[in-house]
């Protein structure tokens, strides 16, 4: 059979045997499309017939109100409900204008009470055919896979260092370096060199390091610093911590964004449907699960600056909290859900603070501590501005104080949450300039009285020494603009004053009001910031971002012999200090300041993320003696390991005071040992390079004179000096004496 | 140590150079005109006048009697240095950025600079000594820049004028066979720009100096580095110390940064280093502008810089610099004798 002979009637087709499904699949009507924006509505009222317009026009109502619009037009009924006996089923059909707006109806409405008996229940039409199906949805959940556990390195190894050496970070160009300090000597614990990292930090007691990264965080730890966790948070920018180090939160300005349903990152992705949108993101630090994650108030949405943290937590970690417009958002940590499942309305809201420790209140039964929490609300039209003191989680208000003409306050606690400081900015009638007040609430005497100090000047810092109940303030007087140039800021030392009628207990003294007296002020400073010890009694007050920046050092008990003829003034006014300058240093291009945890040394950098000049870092001792100094281009960044909390009882350090002679004296036969160990290698060192020179030369003038070049370098030349008298006629003049 | 300030030059210095005996002073900046000068007083014995754009670079004969100038005006200029006559002008194609006597040969040795799609080359010519005035514009030697390099700007002769050492832009080091050109080796030490290189006494080691911050001594036969001496500016110009084993540095922030910047921050100080140890063990501050040169007196008793603030400023060392020595130095010695 040849190929002109074959016609289409030859050939028989079984029908059954063509297989169509390539033209199924293009042709395939889904049917689901086409009632995206139909939603089931369930659990309304039911009513009797007559009463449907009133019932559609209550839900018309409902959700106009939360924006999501009706289909509509003229014949075009957006409710369907089926009528059985007379009566509405409870449940009906709701067909909204689009899809999103159907989504819009079911994430704000879903789960609305109406009244005491009735809640609405909607979903995507679409859902329930999907999902209603018998056997649609899997009855069985599957187990989820548990990763398995991977074993981490000890995560205090720093502490084991067997001469108790404190760690520091820094963070340049691409680089990031962990290094051991121990006086002068450095030494490296970790280098990560072409790693790309942003800001990088440590927890809050040094168990992890954090670094940044564009798709998240990363948290490493171990002595050889592993990678332990990474969390996922694209864009990521701030980051804070629970000051238990249970929880870590971080920001930043990308919202999370979820991969398609069917996407297969998703089956990854560590967030749900319920955070998408957020920005504002609370992780479980040891385990890298987003606990909670919250959209940023719209107030913030504009602002530029951020304020940060955005969340502050109490001074155990168990509760934590949000400021909102006219509330408060507190929250119990181990639920993550809002403290009573309530906002606390507080009209006007400012700004808050948690004391950093526990209080012990006059009431508390012994060895009890609260929370407490400090916030403040504005002048208005009928009410002072007024702080406010409340207890948590009672929520009791311990103490209220009003205020007049404010323009700003701060909270400034006392690390043990004894005492709290209000700096109160107030500005004159004419509100042109603004002055200081300091109120000082006593937190453990009962009724917590408050003490005032008003001042000409107005403060702009205010620095607790840590463990006592003195403290430093910076104050200027408010003149109109500030020329940078001249040092107009005055540092102001103030100290309880001591009851010099020693055993005459007044009836008064029964409230044990502190008078605080300001014993020293030094005037005509640059100074800026504040930074204590943190073990107190050594202060850096530090100029920075002027054109000279300068460290200057304070001793607040500098007791001895030595006192100057100018400091015995201050041993007569009754106050427990003896403050001296102990030394000052000169560091150019300054920006940031801190103390090791020890509070022997203190880092102070030039960072190139504030300015290009001087990039690098150095370290003082307490006193203002630099023992490294570091030049590094790009220098981003500097911070000392953290410390946890000592376990040492009070009794045991009595005894370490008590032995301190004897301990100081090993450490410094260490330390001899371990210089003169250190001058030995150099001086080694040295004799090997010189040697190394001298047969390098020696090879070359042998090489030289194989050559049968001579360099004749020893040629000396005699000097020969000729001096020129040259005799210049300047003026002539003649004079006929008489 | 009171520096002797030269003022005279009304704008930047580029080299300054002491003459084989060092009782003379040369130098060369930005203003077209060359100085000469007493070392003794710093009193200026005279000018060359004749250039009409910047002059990179200047250079003495062993003799000095002659003067070789390079300037961006596309030319080169050899002077009696007696009478500050004009010789002869060498016209080039692209300006001049280094020229040097060889010191074993009548020959002069040319870096020209890579500019409007020329290629940078290093050039020798023979120096006529007979007829001054009347000398080759045709090279003996044209090495242009391979093409796998950048331009060089510096260039100098090596002990017994064997090779010729040259610093390229990029930070690499190459030399050549001063007889017939040949190239013999490179090597890559810095990473930026080679701002200059001064050779040691018998030639045999050189520094360099470099906008990446440090400075090299550099071994002329097997092109390793012996020692590295790290700062914290970019470095213009180094040089090595007779009589003492130091070498000294000077640089500064980049000239167009300074407006933005206060003197004190600029770094515009001559560094001395141990050339053995690599410690740095003083500065000498006074420019107000970036060190763009710094020569030694070839008897080691002082040495003179040239700063982008215009001032030649001429020291010369005291007592205790040459008394200074490290304990270990001292002890070699006594060993030794």
């Amino acid at each position: 059979m040849t190929v002109e002979e074959l016609s289409i009637e030859d050939v028989v087709i079984d029908l059954n045997e063509v297989d169509f499904s390539d033209i199924e699949d293009k042709y395939r009507v889904d049917a689901d499309s086409g009632i995206e924006e139909y939603v089931v509505v369930d659990g309304a009222p039911i009513a009797p017939e007559s009463k449907v317009p009133m019932l559609k026009k209550v839900l018309t109502k409902l959700f106009t109100n939360v924006k999501a619009r009706l289909t509509s037009g003229e014949d075009v009924d957006a409710f369907h409900m089926p009528i059985e006996n007379g009566k509405t089923t409870g449940y009906m059909f709701v067909q909204f204008a689009t899809e999103k707006d159907a989504e819009l109806a079911i994430k704000s409405l879903n789960g609305k009470k109406l009244d005491a008996k009735h809640r609405l229940f909607l979903n995507k039409l679409s859902d329930v055919e999907k999902y209603g199906a018998e056997g649609a949805v899997n009855d069985e959940a599957p187990t989820p896979k548990v990763p398995e556990f991977k074993e981490t390195d000890y995560l205090k190894s720093w502490l084991q260092d067997e001469s108790v050496r404190d760690q520091f970070m820094i963070n340049f160009g691409e680089s990031l370096v962990v290094n051991w300090q121990k006086h002068k000597n450095i030494e490296p614990a970790m280098e990560r060199l072409d790693f790309n990292t942003g800001f990088s930090t440590f927890s809050p007691k040094g168990s992890y390091m954090l670094t940044l990264h564009p798709q998240g965080i990363q948290s490493w730890g171990g002595s050889q610093f592993e990678n332990i966790r990474k969390f996922y948070h694209p864009e990521v920018r701030l980051l804070d911590f629970s000051p238990d180090e249970k929880y870590m939160v971080s920001l930043s300005p990308e919202p999370i964004k979820l991969p398609p349903a069917d996407h297969p990152a998703r089956a990854s992705f560590p967030f749900g449907p319920e955070d998408e949108g957020h920005k504002l993101i609370i992780w479980e630090l040891s385990t890298g699960i987003p606990v909670r994650s919250f959209a940023l108030p719209p107030n913030l949405e504009q602002n530029k600056k951020i304020e940060w943290p955005l969340i502050k937590w109490s001074h155990d970690g168990q509760y934590f909290a949000r400021k909102g417009p006219d509330a408060l958002a507190v929250y119990e940590s181990s639920s993550m859900a809002l403290l009573e499942k309530k906002l606390i309305k507080i009209e006007g809201l400012q700004e808050f603070e948690f004391a950093p420790a526990g209080v012990k209140l006059a009431a508390n039964k012994k060895d009890e501590v609260s929370s407490v929490i400090a916030y403040w609300t504005p002048e208005t039209s009928n009410q002072t501005a007024r702080v406010t003191l409340m207890e948590l989680p009672s929520k009791k208000i311990l103490r209220t104080s009003n205020l007049f003409q404010v323009s700003d306050c701060r909270f400034h606690w006392q690390d043990e949450g004894k005492y709290l400081c209000v700096k109160v900015d107030r500005h004159t009638k004419s509100k042109k300039t603004i002055f200081s007040n300091l109120e000082f609430f006593n937190l453990e005497e009962k009724e917590i009285p408050v003490e005032k100090i008003e001042l000409k000047e107005a403060v702009i810092n205010f620095a607790w020494e840590p463990k006592t109940d003195r403290f430093v303030t910076i104050s200027r007087l408010d003149q109109g603009p500030i020329n940078l140039a001249i040092p107009k800021n005055i540092i102001n030392f103030y100290a309880p004053e001591t009851d010099n009628k020693k055993g005459k207990k007044n009836a008064t003294s029964a409230i044990n009001l502190k008078k605080y007296k300001n014993f020293k002020s030094i005037e005509n400073k640059h100074s800026t910031n504040l930074n204590w010890s943190p073990k107190g009694r050594f202060l850096a007050a530090a100029a920075i971002a002027s054109s000279n920046s300068k460290i200057e050092f304070f001793d607040m008990d500098y007791d001895g012999n030595t006192v100057l003829a100018s400091d015995e003034k201050l041993k007569n006014e009754n106050v427990k200090a003896s403050l001296k300058q102990i030394g000052d240093a000169d560091h150019f291009g300054l920006t940031n300041l801190e103390w090791d945890p020890s509070g022997r040394y203190l880092a102070a950098w030039s960072s190139s993320w504030r300015h290009k000049i001087e990039n690098g870092f150095k370290i003082y001792d307490f006193a203002g003696h630099p023992l490294v100094v570091e030049g590094i281009d790009n220098f981003k960044q500097f911070a000392w390991r953290p410390r946890p909390a000592t376990l040492l009882t009070g009794g045991d350090r009595k005894k370490v005071r008590k032995m301190l002679r004897e301990y100081s004296a090993q450490f410094d036969e260490q330390d001899a040992m371990e210089a003169s160990e250190a001058t030995k290698e150099l001086i080694l060192n040295r004799r090997r390079l010189l040697e190394e020179w001298s047969n390098y030369r020696a090879s070359v003038e042998r090489k030289l004179q194989q050559l049968n070049i001579k360099i004749d370098v020893s040629e000396e030349v005699e000097d020969i000096i000729i001096e020129e008298i040259k005799e210049e006629i300047i003026e002539e003049k003649t004079e006929i004496i008489e | 140590m009171r520096p002797i300030l030269l003022k005279g030059h009304e704008r930047s210095l580029t080299q300054v150079k002491f003459n084989k005996e060092g009782d003379l002073i040369l130098s060369v900046g930005k203003d077209t005109v060359a100085s000469i000068w007493y070392s003794f007083n710093g009193e200026r014995l005279g000018t060359l006048k004749g250039h009409s754009g910047t002059i990179w670079t200047i250079d003495v004969s062993e003799d000095s009697k002659l003067a070789i100038t390079g300037s961006a005006d596309f030319s080169a200029k050899l002077w009696n240095v007696e009478t500050g006559e004009c010789l002869f002008t060498w016209s080039l194609e692209t300006p001049v950025r280094r020229v040097e006597f060889n010191p074993y040969k009548d020959e002069i040795l040319m870096a020209i600079d890579a500019v409007m799609g020329f290629n940078g080359r290093i050039l020798v010519f023979k120096l006529n000594k007979d007829n001054l005035s009347e000398q080759s514009t045709e090279p003996i030697l044209d090495i242009p820049t391979r093409k796998d390099f950048v331009k060089a700007m510096i260039v100098g002769y090596s002990y017994g004028g064997k090779y010729i050492v040259a610093g390229h832009q990029d930070g690499v080091i190459s030399k050549y066979d001063a007889e017939n050109g040949k190239f013999m080796a490179s090597e890559k030490i810095h990473e930026k720009q080679i701002t200059d290189i001064q050779f040691s006494e018998d030639r045999t080691y050189f520094i360099t100096s470099s906008k990446d911050k440090t400075a090299c001594l550099v071994d002329t036969d097997s092109f390793k580095v012996l020692k590295t001496y790290e700062t914290d500016a970019p470095m213009n110009s180094a040089t090595i110390t007779p009589v003492k084993d130091f070498v000294v540095l000077g640089g500064g922030q980049e000239a167009r940064d300074v407006t933005t910047t206060s003197a004190k921050q600029g770094k515009f100080e001559a560094r001395f280093f141990h050339k053995v140890f690599q410690d740095e063990i003083g500065r000498v501050a006074g420019h107000f502008g970036p060190l763009n040169y710094v020569a030694m007196h070839p008897n080691g008793s002082g040495y003179a810089s040239g700063g982008e603030d215009g001032f030649i400023r001429l020291h010369y060392f005291e007592k205790h610099y040459f008394d200074f020595k490290y304990d270990v130095e001292l002890t070699a010695n006594s060993s030794l004798a």
